[in-house]
C-alpha cells in the first residue's frame, strides 16, 4: 500500500470525509459505552441533552467552551506560520497571574478603564512567554516544540509558588489561591441574572478578528506564506523572523485571554487548577477545525458540549466520565485521518 | 555506432505502457524493445512522459495498464527490487551516493547481509577494479565521494549499476552535469559497455549527443510515443521537429551597445554553501543592455553569485556595488527595491508557493508596496487585477488568478515568475537557470523575454548550465568553477571545446599567495 497525492479533491471529498470521521467517532463511542454497559445509542442522546438539553446545560457549554476558543485560536494562529506553539497552557496561565496582580486592587480605576488594562497586561505576558520560545528558535533553530511544552511545567511550578507566596490570599485559611477580584475588576455577565460573562463575547470577536487578519492583513499573508513554504517567503523578501515574532505576540495573546477571561469572569480569583488542561485541548480544537479561526468556534463548543454532556450522561447511564475524553480522542484521530485522506488516496499495489 | 544486428535478441520489451496522474495521462500507451547491445536514445521535451516512463520501467510507479519483459520474464509492476534483480540498472540525475564513505564502500552498499561480518572487501575491489578498466570508469576506490567532482560520482553511479551485474543501463539526462570533455569520456564508456554486450536507454534532449551515441531514437511526445528511427537515417532537425511537431527556430540575437555597469563585483568572496563552493575573489560587471552569460558545470558557484546579487547573502570580503552604491543591509528586500528582477533557480522550492494561488504568487515580491496594500490591509483588488494582466500579457495558461499555482506546467509557472518581476520594468535582471525543465515553446517564450529586456536596456546575468544557450544568448561570457570567475569572453571570441577547460577548472592561474 503507498499513498498517492490528489492534485485537487473535489468538495465532496474535503467536506465529506470529516463528516464521516465525526460520525465513525459517534458509532465507536457507543459502541464503547455498549461494552461498559450502557444502551449504545442512548448515551449520544444523553450527551447532546446533557450539554444542550436546558438553558442552564446550554450557558454551562458556552462558558466551558469559552477558554477553549481562545486557546484554540491561539493554536490556529500559530500552526498557521508553522510555529508549533504547545504552550498554550504557559500563556494562560500568564494571562491569569497578571489579571490577579493588577486586579485584586492594585489599580483602583473604573471598570471600563480597568478591564481593558488588565487585558492588555494580561495578552503581553502570554506574548513574553511565547516570545522566548521564538527567539531561540529563529537565532539558534531549537525546537520550538520542546521549549514551549516544558515552559507549561516550568509556569505551573512558578504560579504554585506564587500561589503559596506573594499571591496567596491572607484570608484563604491556608488553601493556595490568590485573593477575590475587585468587582470593577470582573467581567459583566452578558445579561441579567444569565450565568454567561462577556468572555465568551470577547472570544467570538476574537475569533471574528483573527479571521479578518488572516484573510485581509499583510500579516496573515505573511504568517501563511511563512508557514506554507519558508525558503520562498525569505526569497521574496518576506521577513520571516519578523513574521513569527508577530505570529508569536498574537499567539500567546490569545493563550493569555482565555486566562484572563477564566479568572475575571467565571472564577473571581486564582487557583492551580484554573485550567483542566486548556492549552492541550485547544490544539484538539485548533486541529478539529482545520486552524480556521470562525471553525475553531464550532470546534470549541462540539469539544465543550462533549465535556459537559459526559457528565451528565455518567450520572445518567452509569457509565464513566472520561468516555467523554475517548470520544475527543477518536475524534481527533479520525479527523487527522480525514484530512490525510483528503490530501493522499491509498493505492494498494 | 554500428547498427546491431536486426536478430539481436530483444532483452527489454515495453508493452502497451499507460500511466495516468488524474486527468493527465503521463504515458499513453507506450511500446517499444530494446535490442542486446544498442544505445536508444529517448528524446523528448521535459513533461513528454520520459521521467515516469524510466521511473515504471524501473518499479517506482504502477503502470494502470500494460506490463515490462526482462529477457522474455514479465516484471512485477511497482518492485524496484525485481527490476534490479532483473538486471535493469539506473543512474538517475541526482545521485543517491553517500558523501561521508569511500567509492568501494558506496558501491558495495546494500548488496551485501547486514549479517555479516566485513563484506570480503578485497574480493570487491578487485572486482570493481577489473569493472573500471573494462569500461574506462577511472576513479580512486578509497577516495571519500564527498570529494569527488560531479563527473566522478557519475562514474561511481555507473559502476554501482554494473557492480550489480546490470545488462541494461538507463542513464537519465546524464550529460546535464558534465563539461563537454566529461561528456565525451562518458560516450567512450557507453559505446565499451555496448560493445561488452550491454544495452542502454539514454536519456536527454541535446540532439548533437543523441546524435553522436545513439543507434535508433524514440521520441515521446505529450505522453504517447510519436517516432522511432534510426538514428543514421535521421537529422537534428528531424528528430527537434519530433519533439516539439513544428519547426523550431533559433532564436536571432543582434548586437548591443553596453552601458554603464548596473552591478559590480570587485574581489568579492562569500562562505561555501554546504558542499557548494562560494565566491572566489570573483570580479564581474553587469552592464546595461548587456546580456551577461555564466558557464559552468552546476555546483561550482553558480549559487553563491545568484545568492550574492539576489539579496540572500552578502559578501564576507571585497566590494559590491549596486548602481555605483555599496549596498547597505544588503536582503531580498532591498535587491528588489533596487531594481534587480530575480528568477530563481527553484522555480518550485523558492520561486512560487505551491499551496497559493496565481494572485497570492504574484505579488509575493510586491505586496508590501503601495497600492498591493495599505496600512497592513491587503488590496487583493489590485493583486487580483496585477494577476490577471500577468496572465494575459505573459500567456500564463491557467483556468484563472484562483488557481493554486501547484496545478500549472512549469513552462506557466515560469511565465507567472517572468511576469512578476519584469511587470516592474527592473533595470538588472537575474535569471538562474531560466529554462531548466521547461518545453521548447515556453523555452523560446523566456528567451525572447530576456533579448526584449536587454533592449530595453537591462542588464541581463543569464546563468545556465547549458552551454549552448550560453553561448546563443550572451554578449559577455563567464565561466565559472570552483567559485573562481574566468575573465569576460566577447561572443565568438572562444569555442566550446576551450569554453570547456575553463569550465573544467584548468584556465585558472593560480593567484600568488593566496590565503
Amino acid at each position: 500500500m503507498r499513498l498517492e497525492p490528489i492534485a485537487n479533491p473535489t468538495w465532496t471529498r474535503s467536506l465529506g470525509l470529516p463528516a464521516v470521521a465525526l460520525f465513525a467517532t459517534v458509532v465507536v463511542a457507543s459502541l464503547l459505552a455498549m461494552i461498559a454497559g450502557a444502551q449504545p445509542f442512548s448515551v449520544l442522546g444523553l450527551i447532546v441533552k446533557g450539554a444542550f438539553g436546558s438553558k442552564f446545560a446550554t450557558l454551562e457549554t458556552l462558558n466551558r467552551a469559552t477558554p477553549l476558543i481562545f486557546t484554540g485560536l491561539a493554536v490556529a494562529v500559530a500552526f498557521r506560520a508553522k510555529l508549533w506553539n504547545i504552550g498554550a497552557e504557559a500563556q494562560l496561565y500568564m494571562g491569569a497571574v497578571f489579571t490577579v496582580v493588577l486586579g485584586t486592587g492594585a489599580l483602583a480605576w473604573p471598570a471600563f478603564a480597568l478591564l481593558p488594562t488588565i487585558a492588555v497586561a494580561a495578552m503581553l505576558a502570554g506574548a513574553v512567554v511565547l516570545l522566548v520560545p521564538t527567539f531561540l528558535k529563529t537565532r539558534f533553530s531549537v525546537d520550538e516544540v520542546v521549549t514551549t511544552l516544558l515552559l507549561n511545567f516550568v509556569v505551573l511550578l512558578w504560579v504554585s509558588m506564587l500561589l503559596e507566596g506573594s499571591l496567596k490570599d491572607p484570608m484563604g485559611l491556608g488553601w493556595p489561591k490568590s485573593a477575590r477580584l475587585i468587582a470593577e475588576a470582573r467581567l459583566p455577565r452578558i445579561a441579567e441574572g444569565l450565568r454567561l460573562h462577556w468572555g465568551f463575547g470577547l472570544a467570538l470577536i476574537s475569533a471574528l478578528v483573527v479571521w479578518v487578519i488572516q484573510r485581509r492583513s499583510t500579516l496573515g499573508y505573511e504568517m501563511r506564506a511563512v508557514g506554507l513554504n519558508p525558503a520562498a517567503a525569505r526569497f521574496a523578501g518576506i521577513p520571516v523572523n519578523a513574521t513569527l515574532i508577530k505570529t508569536a505576540l498574537l499567539s500567546g495573546g490569545l493563550a493569555a485571554l482565555a486566562g484572563f477571561s477564566e479568572v475575571a469572569g467565571l472564577k473571581g480569583n486564582l487557583t492551580l487548577d484554573i485550567s483542566p488542561g486548556f492549552g492541550y485541548t485547544g490544539i484538539i480544537v485548533a486541529m478539529l477545525a482545520l486552524l480556521n479561526p470562525l471553525g475553531v468556534v464550532v470546534a470549541a463548543l462540539f469539544v465543550a458540549g462533549i465535556f459537559v454532556g459526559a457528565d451528565s450522561m455518567s450520572r445518567a447511564a452509569g457509565v464513566p466520565t472520561y468516555l467523554a475524553d475517548i470520544m475527543l480522542a477518536l475524534a481527533l484521530l479520525a479527523m487527522v485521518l480525514a484530512i490525510m485522506l483528503t490530501k493522499f488516496r491509498v493505492r494498494r499495489d | 555506432m554500428t547498427d546491431p544486428r536486426p536478430e539481436a535478441q530483444v532483452v527489454l520489451r515495453l508493452e502497451n505502457i499507460t500511466k495516468r496522474f488524474g486527468k493527465l495521462t503521463a504515458n499513453g500507451a507506450i511500446s517499444f524493445d530494446l535490442r542486446q547491445g544498442e544505445v536508444i536514445a529517448l528524446l523528448g521535451e521535459n513533461g513528454a512522459g520520459k521521467t515516469t516512463l524510466m521511473n515504471i520501467l524501473f518499479g517506482h510507479y504502477t503502470p494502470d495498464e500494460g506490463h515490462v519483459e526482462v529477457f522474455g520474464m514479465r516484471l512485477p509492476a511497482g518492485n524496484p527490487r525485481a527490476a534490479l534483480a532483473a538486471g535493469v540498472g539506473m543512474v538517475h540525475q541526482h545521485f543517491t551516493l553517500a558523501d561521508n564513505m569511500t567509492v568501494l564502500e558506496n558501491i558495495v552498499l546494500g548488496t551485501r547481509s547486514i549479517w555479516r561480518l566485513g563484506f570480503g572487501r578485497a574480493q570487491a575491489r578487485q572486482r570493481i577494479v577489473t569493472l573500471m578498466e573494462d569500461y574506462g570508469l577511472r576513479v580512486d576506490p578509497d577516495a571519500q565521494v564527498g570529494s569527488l567532482s560531479v563527473g566522478e560520482r557519475q562514474r561511481v553511479e555507473i559502476l554501482k549499476a554494473l557492480f550489480r551485474e546490470a545488462r541494461i543501463l538507463i542513464l537519465d539526462e546524464p550529460t546535464a552535469v558534465l563539461t563537454p570533455q566529461e561528456t565525451d569520456d562518458l560516450f567512450a564508456t557507453m559505446r565499451k559497455a555496448v560493445a561488452l554486450g550491454l544495452s542502454v536507454i539514454f536519456i536527454s534532449h541535446k540532439l548533437h549527443e543523441v546524435m553522436a551515441i545513439s543507434s535508433r531514437v524514440v521520441v515521446l511526445r505529450h505522453g504517447k510515443l510519436v517516432a522511432e528511427a534510426k538514428t543514421s537515417e535521421t537529422d537534428r532537425a528531424a528528430m527537434a521537429q519530433m519533439m516539439v511537431g513544428s519547426e523550431v527556430a533559433a532564436p536571432v540575437v543582434r548586437r548591443a551597445d553596453p552601458g554603464a555597469a548596473l552591478v559590480t563585483l570587485a574581489g568579492v568572496s562569500s562562505p561555501d554553501i554546504g558542499s557548494a563552493p562560494g565566491l572566489k575573489n570573483v570580479d564581474l560587471e553587469l552592464r546595461a543592455g548587456q546580456i551577461t552569460g555564466l558557464a559552468g558545470v552546476s555546483g561550482n558557484g553558480q549559487t553563491a553569485l545568484a545568492d550574492l546579487i539576489g539579496g540572500l547573502i552578502r559578501p564576507a570580503s571585497g566590494t559590491f556595488h549596486v548602481k555605483g552604491d555599496a549596498p547597505r543591509g544588503w536582503s531580498p528586500h532591498a535587491a528588489i527595491s533596487a531594481g534587480i528582477a530575480r528568477i530563481p533557480e527553484d522555480r518550485h522550492k523558492t520561486g512560487t508557493i505551491a499551496d497559493f494561488d496565481l494572485t497570492e504568487n504574484a505579488v509575493l515580491e510586491l505586496y508590501s508596496r503601495p497600492g498591493f496594500s495599505r496600512h497592513g490591509w491587503m488590496n487583493w483588488r489590485a493583486a487580483r487585477d496585477f494577476a490577471a494582466k500577468i496572465i494575459r500579457g505573459y500567456d500564463v495558461r491557467c483556468p484563472g488568478p484562483e488557481t493554486r499555482i501547484r496545478l500549472l506546467s512549469g513552462g506557466n509557472m515560469q511565465k507567472l515568475i517572468l511576469g512578476r518581476v519584469l511587470e516592474t520594468a527592473p533595470s538588472v535582471v537575474l535569471a538562474n537557470q531560466p529554462v531548466r525543465g521547461l518545453d521548447i515553446g515556453a523555452l523560446t517564450y523566456v528567451h525572447e523575454q530576456l533579448l526584449a529586456a536587454r533592449d530595453r536596456g537591462a542588464a541581463v546575468l543569464l546563468i545556465s548550465e547549458d552551454l549552448d544557450e550560453v553561448t546563443a544568448l550572451s554578449d559577455v561570457i563567464h565561466v565559472i568553477s570552483e567559485g573562481r570567475l574566468s575573465p569576460g569572453f566577447a561572443r565568438g571570441a572562444m569555442t566550446p571545446a576551450e569554453l570547456g577547460v575553463w569550465m573544467a577548472g584548468d584556465g585558472f592561474e593560480e593567484a600568488p599567495h593566496a590565503a
